[in-house]
């Protein structure tokens, strides 16, 4: 028996879509430890597999061959998935998709404690629904009786957030929490993603094509290209001497302060900054 | 140089339908130089978005112009009617790649048709062989495989080729100024890089002769726009030169967000992002004193009385009486 426990291992997964001519391999034959309490970026370019490797993780897709075990046991042989997503749940990239728009939200965060064998009593659901919405800095009041088209996409997205503090899973799969808001409430996700795995000894698998925040947040970082795992490894070894072209062309491509990101053509005069001057007071009503 | 672009004292409200003002853009004033790119950047909700439809004139209810001027070439295009500004402006003068441009595109028809409608539009007598050719021309201009794409639907074609569509379409009549309000929010990086280069082609080949653009990303507007200008809760806070915005903001509400940046450099895992706490002030009230002071880490008593003006602080425009 290794050490430390395994969440995940996989060997030789993979996962074919269709058939014949139009055959398409989504994942092709990757292999995988991820250990408990760490957290696991899925780094690659779009149409790379990563979100297919997240959905065999939660069993919404069976893989076609190859071996997934979930805590040394086969995950196909689990046989109540309602059991499998106690212990693993997910965010995904739209948080608007994620909720029903005709429920207010709260009633849809209660509704969450449904995927619990008992049912705790009504007191209970409220205040751990209120103890989760803290947890994602929103004033329980706040958003009592609203729909959820009456919050910000970075409000929304603190929600789903708020979910995964009043389930407490084992695992959290986090499909590019972070793509629909600003770099403000990304700052603030990466946060609580981090005290999750702090505070409720949580293993994360975080999916993005933004290798720097992969970088910020991973203890291990798998980078994908065309359904393969090309490079795997602790993120200041993958960032600062990569060995696949893959994980070269994804730090190009992330546009960094101080490097000169796309060399500039003939085409403008040159500097628009200089001079400046304060503008007037605003005019009077002109028309 | 002449000024393309001249947003004067421009100031936009909501009207709700309980009778309620948001004033969501408050006296906001730039000039947009020929060859420019001006970056706008700052938080969901700061007014981005309503600063780009009274740029192109698109008050529509229950957006109204408060008071102020935009002039495209020297001539005013606020105050025409919708139709009148959809044939003279929209398309001519000023051009918009929108934030969901993969979902701006009708699924039910082909790329062809609607190119083709964005010409047509404009000029109801247009020969179909004529647009056709000009369509591919233009599309193998903006380097895509023309015949086969605009043959296509759009569900048949990847996000990062989809994304030229929709500009090599916002660009046909060949727009004055081009504003993209999140282009490549959606994308992976890769697919990111090569938008970017093309809207700097755009520029290069003579096509669109200036650009707004408008993201969050501050790493990459440092490398798109000339100057950035800084928005916080429908004012202008910050307007310079993006080294000088981006490296060294005078504005707290900058710095903030420079803060809240994450980048893969060396040092930088495990630092912690800060994020500017609270959330912006409520636009429907009116608010006395410096708008960011309730978030300000260095407020101080007179910031949350006094009425705070641009000035010109270290060559750039700031609206903060304690910057220096």
């Amino acid at each position: 028996m290794p050490s430390e426990k395994l969440t995940f291992e996989a060997q030789d997964l993979s996962r074919v879509f269709g058939h014949g001519r139009k055959q398409v391999t989504a994942v092709d034959k990757v292999s995988f430890k991820i250990k408990e309490r760490d957290i696991v970026s899925v780094v690659g370019e779009s149409g790379c597999g990563k979100t297919v490797l997240a959905k065999m993780l939660l069993r919404l897709e069976e893989p076609t061959s190859g071996q997934l075990l979930y805590q040394g046991q086969p995950i196909q042989q689990i046989e109540d998935k309602k059991q499998h997503w106690r212990a693993v749940q997910a965010v995904f990239q739209d948080p608007y998709g994620a909720f029903n728009q005709f429920f207010t939200i709260r009633s849809q965060l209660e509704a969450s404690f449904h995927l619990f064998e008992k049912r705790p009593s009504k007191a209970e659901i409220d205040e751990r629904v209120d103890a989760a919405l803290l947890n994602v800095n929103i004033r329980p009041r706040e958003v009592d009786g609203k729909y959820p088209f009456e919050l910000s996409g970075g409000q929304m997205q603190r929600m789903l957030l708020a979910r995964i503090f009043i389930l407490r899973p084992k695992v959290l799969i986090a499909d590019e929490p972070t793509s629909m808001v600003d770099a403000c409430s990304r700052s603030n996700i990466l946060d609580y993603l981090m005290k999750l795995k702090a505070e409720l000894d949580m293993t994360i698998v975080f999916v993005t094509h933004d290798l720097g925040l992969a970088y910020y947040i991973s203890d291990q970082i798998f980078i994908m290209h065309q359904g393969r795992i090309v490079e795997q490894g602790h993120p200041d070894q993958v960032t600062q001497h990569p060995e696949s072209q893959v994980t070269k062309t994804l730090l190009e491509d992330i546009p960094s302060l101080h490097k000169v990101w796309i060399a500039r053509g003939p085409r403008r005069p040159g500097n628009f900054g200089a001079p400046m001057a304060a503008p007037a007071a605003p005019p009077v009503l002109r028309r | 140089m002449a000024a393309i672009l001249e947003c004067d004292h421009l100031s936009l409200h909501y009207l709700t339908r309980f009778g309620d003002k948001i004033q969501a853009v408050e006296d906001v004033s730039f000039t947009l130089q020929e060859g420019e790119i001006l970056g706008i950047a700052g938080e969901s909700g700061c007014g981005k978005t309503t600063l780009v439809s009274g740029l192109m004139g698109l008050l529509i209810p229950p957006l109204h112009r408060t008071s102020g001027d935009v002039r495209i070439a020297g001539k005013s295009i606020v105050g025409l009617g919708v139709e009148e500004n959809r044939k003279e402006v929209l398309g001519r003068m000023i051009s918009m790649i929108p934030q969901g441009a993969l979902n701006s595109l009708n699924p039910t028809r082909k790329i062809k048709d609607l190119a083709a409608d964005m010409i047509l539009s404009h000029d109801e007598h247009a020969d179909k062989k004529e647009i056709h050719a000009r369509l591919k021309d233009r599309f193998t201009r903006i380097g895509l495989d023309a015949a086969a794409v605009l043959d296509s639907y759009p569900v048949q074609l990847p996000a990062g080729i989809k994304q030229r569509v929709v500009i090599g379409i916002s660009t046909l009549l060949d727009p004055k100024v081009v504003i993209a309000d999140e282009p490549t929010s959606a994308l992976d990086v890769s697919t990111q890089k090569s938008v970017i280069k093309l809207m700097f082609d755009l520029i290069d080949e003579g096509i669109v002769s200036s650009m707004i653009f408008i993201t969050h990303e501050l790493p990459l507007l440092k490398h798109v726009s000339d100057r950035i200008a800084v928005m916080y809760a429908g004012e202008i806070a910050e307007i310079g030169t993006s080294e000088q915005v981006i490296l060294d903001g005078r504005h707290p509400y900058t710095k903030a967000l420079m803060g809240s940046m994450l980048s893969a450099e060396p040092g930088q895992r495990q630092k912690k992002p800060v994020a500017i706490e609270g959330a912006p002030p409520n636009l429907g009230k009116k608010i006395v004193g410096c708008r960011f002071a309730p978030r300000c880490p260095s407020v101080q008593e007179d910031c949350k009385r006094d009425q705070q003006v641009l000035r010109v602080v270290q060559e750039r425009l700031v609206r903060c009486i304690h910057a220096e």
